[in-house]
């Protein structure tokens, strides 16, 4: 922990991260209700990684996710009424019903989509990052995206495309040890598939223990601070794991006899709550908080149940900068 | 760079696309290049010779052989404030990147609601006719076609090339850009100052009484030639050169139609999936009755396009192919 965290500061993340679980588990709750259609793919288990993640960066900073976007949308502000509204198909939604759990976005808060095609934001946070040095802002951009992704040819081209003009780029690998089903060891000739291609890119790289919101947030506030600096992109490595199977139809009952508990020890919460008691603070100031979670979850859920359904004219605006789609005279 | 708006009677379509883009760059200083070797060098076409000079590093970026990243790029930094004009170098490689024009680019602000836009441009070098083999000269816009939320320009003379740019630049809209590689050596009349091409308005740049020629890019010089030899044997064309495919000017083909009652469309593309039969398609449910004859369509054989200057003949559009077209519908 660095000096500079508060107690107060620790239990803002851990309410953050609490409320994340408590909508993941809500939105496993509505599937099953048949109130969610489509899939979810959840993301309880990764919640310190985008939590810290975002609380080492600014306002104005971009996000670029993946299809396991929900804990990314949130740290960066979007409300789990818009998220729940958003999959339960409702005009609501953060997404006007038109994007789904896979593409959560909140743009105004510099979280500027969730994609579904393994890999294919990385470039974009590349992007970004050229226009914030274009526009002269001090702004960076952030990649998530999953161990998976590191073995397409997207990964390569940004890494290599950020390193050559040393862009002001987060590369944040949440490594859950997973690619979708199969153990991303089986797929890949490296052991830390992020951090160990990172260096033939002349990238720095750091693996981090990302179930530790503390410890993904001075990482993160490291490489920010050399983007910032000029000093280019750096690749972190956020070893975490996945309570649920990779989307909702998936038990995932692939994995070893005793790996989910073993996790589950380390789970992001559990890590957070002991340094919340390390710092001094008490048993019920952590419940008081985990409980306003809850609370806030609730009442999201009822709103998004009690939200109308999609507007049907929605179907056809915003294909282009107008809010129409027409395509002929 | 040569200012080319003075002092020249004609100019080349090559040096127009620079110029389009100088024009462009000068009047607003969030437009960017990036592409592969477009600096320095100017461009393998010399489509881009004098803007490295004129705006430094910083705007025209000089990128790896790295398709996505370069298109991925051009994408996140249009989300975030800048007007890019990406270029992949022939339009073939537009398939080493086509997840962002299929899957990302035209599809992010429908999905997000409206919260985001990606005013950028994707020039690229299209066609055959040149003699480059199977991988450096097909005919792509019907790939662009099929995906809706994109934009397609496609100018066939240098004043096109300058007005089409400005409008595909300022657009608040993704536009992929055809510049026909064939076309580059060709000469025309150059852009006045300000000139602005909305896309959607075709150009009628023929007119005639008895059949429509609807043509786009390397297609309408050639639609023009045939028109002149039919000219010759009392057969008057008029040629219609969409200039775009999205937004697709279909009131000006069946406007022309109308007058003609007869209609041969020339694409490059292959048959199989061109643009051609969208605008037949359309001109079949709403002009039915102005016909007097079966439309017909010229256009790329279903084969990949092979090396020998005979062979190509033998499956892009030509010249006698367009009139042997107009013929049968004469005889009709």
């Amino acid at each position: 922990m660095t000096e500079t965290t508060t107690a107060t500061d620790l239990l803002a993340l851990h309410e953050t991260m609490a409320v994340i679980r408590r909508t993941e588990k809500a939105a496993h709750d509505l599937f099953l209700s048949g109130l969610v259609k489509g899939t979810t793919h959840l993301a309880a288990g990764h919640e310190a990684v985008a939590v810290g993640t975002r609380a080492a960066l600014k306002d104005g900073d971009y996000a670029f996710a993946t299809y396991r976007g929900h804990h990314h949308a949130i740290a960066w502000g979007a409300t789990p009424e818009e998220c729940l509204a958003e999959l339960m198909q409702r005009s609501t939604g953060l997404n006007k019903a038109k994007g789904g759990s896979m593409h959560l976005t909140k743009a105004e808060a510099g979280m500027l989509g969730s994609y579904a095609i393994v890999g294919a934001h990385l470039p974009m946070a590349v992007g970004a990052a050229w226009s914030a040095r274009l526009r002269k802002t001090d702004q960076v951009a952030v990649a998530f995206f999953g161990d998976g992704a590191t073995n397409i040819g997207a990964f390569h081209e940004a890494l290599n495309l950020a390193s050559v003009w040393k862009l002001p780029v987060l590369f944040v690998c949440e490594n859950n040890f997973y690619m979708e089903y199969t153990p991303i060891g089986s797929v890949t000739g490296v052991g830390n598939p992020a951090a160990d291609r990172a260096p033939s890119y002349g990238i720095p790289a750091e693996v981090v223990d990302g179930n530790d919101v503390v410890a993904v947030r001075d990482a993160v506030a490291r490489a920010a601070g050399r983007a910032r600096a000029g000093d280019g992109p750096t690749v972190l490595e956020a070893q975490t794991y996945r309570h649920y199977g990779h989307s909702r139809t998936d038990p995932a009952k692939y994995r070893p006899d005793g790996e989910l508990e073993r996790w589950m020890e380390r789970d992001p919460l559990t890590v957070s709550a002991g340094r919340l008691r390390e710092s001094g603070t008490s048993d019920d100031d952590i419940k008081a908080a985990e409980d306003r979670a809850a609370a806030v979850v609730e009442q999201a859920v009822a709103a998004a149940k009690a939200a109308p359904q999609a507007d049907l004219g929605e179907a056809f605006t915003d294909v282009w900068a107008d809010g129409g789609a027409a395509w002929r005279t | 760079m040569a200012d080319v708006t003075t002092a020249q009677d004609v100019v080349t379509y090559r040096d127009s696309v620079a110029e389009g883009i100088a024009r462009e760059m000068r009047r607003d200083p969030s437009v960017v290049c990036l592409g592969e070797d477009i600096g320095a060098a100017g461009g393998v076409f010399k489509t881009t010779v004098g803007l490295f000079d004129e705006f430094g590093p910083d705007r025209v970026w000089d990128t790896p052989i790295s398709e996505q990243a370069i298109v991925g790029a051009a994408m996140g930094a249009a989300m975030t404030g800048m007007r890019p004009v990406a270029e992949i170098m022939f339009s073939d490689f537009l398939a080493c990147c086509w997840d962002y024009l299929a899957n990302e680019i035209p599809k992010v602000r429908y999905m997000t609601g409206g919260q985001v836009t990606v005013p950028l441009v994707i020039r690229t070098a299209n066609g055959g006719g040149l003699g480059f083999g199977a991988q450096h000269s097909q005919s792509v816009e019907n790939w662009a076609l099929t995906v809706p939320g994109l934009k397609i320009a496609a100018p066939s003379t240098p004043a096109d090339v300058v007005g089409l740019m400005a409008s595909a630049i300022r657009s608040d809209d993704p536009v992929v850009f055809f510049e026909h590689k064939g076309l580059f050596a060709s000469k025309g009349a150059p852009a006045p100052d300000g000139h602005v091409v909305p896309f959607g308005q075709a150009a009628v740049l023929r007119e005639g009484t008895d059949v429509t020629l609807v043509a786009l890019a390397s297609t309408v010089p050639l639609a023009l030639t045939a028109a002149d030899r039919l000219a010759a044997e009392g057969v008057e064309a008029e040629v219609v050169d969409l200039r775009c495919l999205i937004p697709l000017d279909v009131s000006a083909v069946l406007r022309s139609v109308e007058r003609t009652s007869r209609l041969v469309v020339v694409e490059e593309n292959p048959f199989q999936g061109g643009w051609g039969g969208t605008v037949v398609s359309v001109v079949a449910d709403e002009g039915f009755e102005l016909l007097d004859a079966p439309v017909k369509r010229v256009a790329g054989a279903n084969v990949p396009l092979p090396f020998a200057d005979a062979l190509e003949d033998q499956v892009i559009p030509t010249v006698d192919k367009v009139v042997d077209a107009v013929r049968s519908l004469a005889t009709y």
